[in-house]
């Protein structure tokens, strides 16, 4: 069988009389990419904070890395890399001071910092751009850089939370490249995405509705399941069924 | 008077290096028409919509509202179009209710004068109409921010990025207000990222880097692309995506939701030819049928040229 690096089992976090994440049991196999879709306010941020580390569960159990979500999280947050179109990189320093900065916060050794900087520079063609602020570099290739810098630290998974937002269609499928590049060399990939495009380059994704995850599977196997054209529709079905008014 | 927007080689330039947001766009937009401005973020569309409603002044160029010239007759035109800015705008502190009050009172009108024209929207956020805006969800937000918009009854009506972020279902819906909203004669100014809801307007501008690409019927811009389009499927995308690249310069080939868009100019590849050097690459029961372009495929199109 094929190692596991996220299990969850009923899993679940209330706020108050609220459940934001209620009992959701998936688990996520290394090397795959998989898509962890649901309307505003379904409850995806709040479960990706508990996979994260940054919150602690109501109920259930959670293993990230082989970690636990309630005693572990500091090992948990060595693991993982995380990226989101909200917060990335610093914009006041320059492109290599970012990549020396969280090289740093992850423990990379000098050497390694400098090693691993140079191949990610060449690797995206940013020879001339490595003393500019990143501040001017263009949203594409700033979220380019930030994806690289989140798995620089080589963790076992991705967390990227609607990372191509607003970016052009030719940078958004270099970034998709970039993607495909880290899951075969290992790196588990977790993504949230508005763009239904994008759901159908993943492996595998599941649909919250209400707290809850309503589906999972394969695009394919979604598509099947729900007699629908496209993932589009499997969605707009799932969550136009939604009781929560976001 | 058919127009009600038009825009003569409007600029804008921002910093010591005079970086062009804005590099000289023309473009006019008859009445009652839902017209889309299409590009990613940092294309310009911000900059061109506070130009256009009186926000911001242009470098260079000029642009109209109904006639009415927006650096020298702003007070008539803020009084005479509504505007959704990308960000939300509203009064955190003010209650649903209040919110639209307000706007109402600032532009001499009541929420019943007008009430016909949001009363679509407005009902759905009766039920909160004591919350206040900055407890509402993203969804709520959106459709309390359309009201505002609207309560003046607008010849014209501004809506920066009104889907960016939002789910699938609300984005449904939003549009499906839009359509209500055209039926009763506003012309409709939207911009957004998403390729895919151009379809829903009834023109369109493809704008990247402060220049126009292509402004037509999204149906008229797809027959305009000119090179042949194949939709190929494989047993693993990354795989046959390395195999086309392989095959040849000629080939220009991307992933499009399940399927690798193939494309290329008329006569630079067999097809045949294609179809068994991929067959012999382990590509599993391999698709290769020509397929139609959509307003992605031309805006790809227009970006690499």
């Amino acid at each position: 069988m094929q190692e596991q690096v996220i299990i969850t089992e009923g899993l679940t976090k209330r706020f108050g009389d609220f459940t934001a994440v209620d009992k959701i049991t998936f688990s996520v196999e290394k090397g795959e990419i998989f898509g962890f879709l649901g309307a505003n306010g379904a409850g995806k941020t709040t479960a990706m904070r508990m996979l994260c580390g940054l919150s602690k569960p109501t109920s259930g159990k959670a293993s990230v890395a082989g970690f636990d979500v309630y005693r572990q999280t500091e090992k948990i947050k060595e693991n993982i890399g995380y990226m989101s179109q909200k917060f990335s990189l610093y914009d006041d320093l320059t492109v290599l001071e970012n990549i020396k900065f969280f090289g740093g916060i992850y423990k990379l050794t000098d050497k390694q910092i400098k090693i691993k900087s140079e191949e990610m520079i060449n690797r995206l063609g940013l020879k001339d751009q490595v003393n500019k602020l990143v501040r001017s570099l263009p949203l594409g290739w700033k979220q380019k850089l930030a994806f690289s810098v989140a798995i620089l630290h080589e963790p076992q998974i991705v967390f990227l939370d609607e990372p191509t937002g607003g970016v052009d269609p030719v940078t958004r499928r270099q970034f998709w490249d970039l993607i495909y590049n880290a899951a075969a060399n290992g790196i588990t990939v977790f993504l949230t995405t508005h763009y239904m495009d994008e759901a159908e380059y993943c492996n595998r994704l599941s649909i919250m509705v209400d707290g809850r995850i309503d589906a999972l599977g394969s695009p394919a196997v979604l598509k099947q399941q729900f007699k629908a054209a496209d993932l589009d529709e499997v969605f707009y079905r799932l969550a136009r069924g939604a009781k929560r008014n976001e | 008077m058919m127009e009600a927007i038009k825009i003569d080689g409007i600029s804008k330039w921002y910093g010591k290096e005079k970086l062009m947001a804005v590099d000289h766009i023309s473009l006019s937009v008859n009445r009652g028409e839902v017209f889309g401005i299409i590009g990613p973020d940092g294309a310009g569309k911000t900059s061109l919509f506070r130009m256009l409603t009186t926000l911001l002044l242009p470098d260079e160029g000029s642009a109209s509202i109904d006639g009415m010239d927006v650096v020298k007759d702003y007070r008539k035109i803020r009084k005479s179009i509504g505007y959704m800015p990308g960000k939300f705008s509203l009064y955190q502190d003010l209650t649903v209710e209040e919110n639209l009050t307000f706007f109402a009172t600032v532009f001499n009108t009541t929420i019943q004068e007008n009430y016909y024209l949001i009363k679509d929207i407005y009902i759905q956020l009766e039920p909160f109409k004591d919350r206040r805006a900055g407890k509402l969800s993203g969804g709520m937000k959106q459709k309390l921010a359309l009201c505002c918009a609207l309560i003046h009854k607008p010849s014209v009506l501004f809506l920066d990025e009104p889907t960016t972020g939002v789910d699938t279902v609300s984005r449904k819906e939003f549009w499906d207000m839009l359509k209500r909203l055209k039926a009763q004669g506003i012309t409709i100014l939207v911009s957004t990222p998403y390729m895919d809801e151009a379809s829903l307007c009834d023109r369109i501008a493809l704008i990247q880097h402060g220049k126009i690409l292509a402004v037509d019927t999204p149906e008229a811009i797809r027959q305009a692309f000119p090179l042949a389009l194949y939709k190929a499927k494989g047993a693993s995308t990354p795989g046959l995506l390395n195999d086309l690249r392989g095959y040849s310069k000629d080939v220009y080939a991307y992933v499009f939701g399940e399927h690798v868009h193939v494309v290329f100019k008329e006569g630079d590849i067999n097809v045949s030819d294609l179809r068994t050097y991929l067959g012999a690459k382990n590509n599993g029961d391999l698709i290769l049928e020509p397929g139609n372009p959509t307003i992605e495929d031309c805006f790809i199109h227009l970006l690499r040229t």
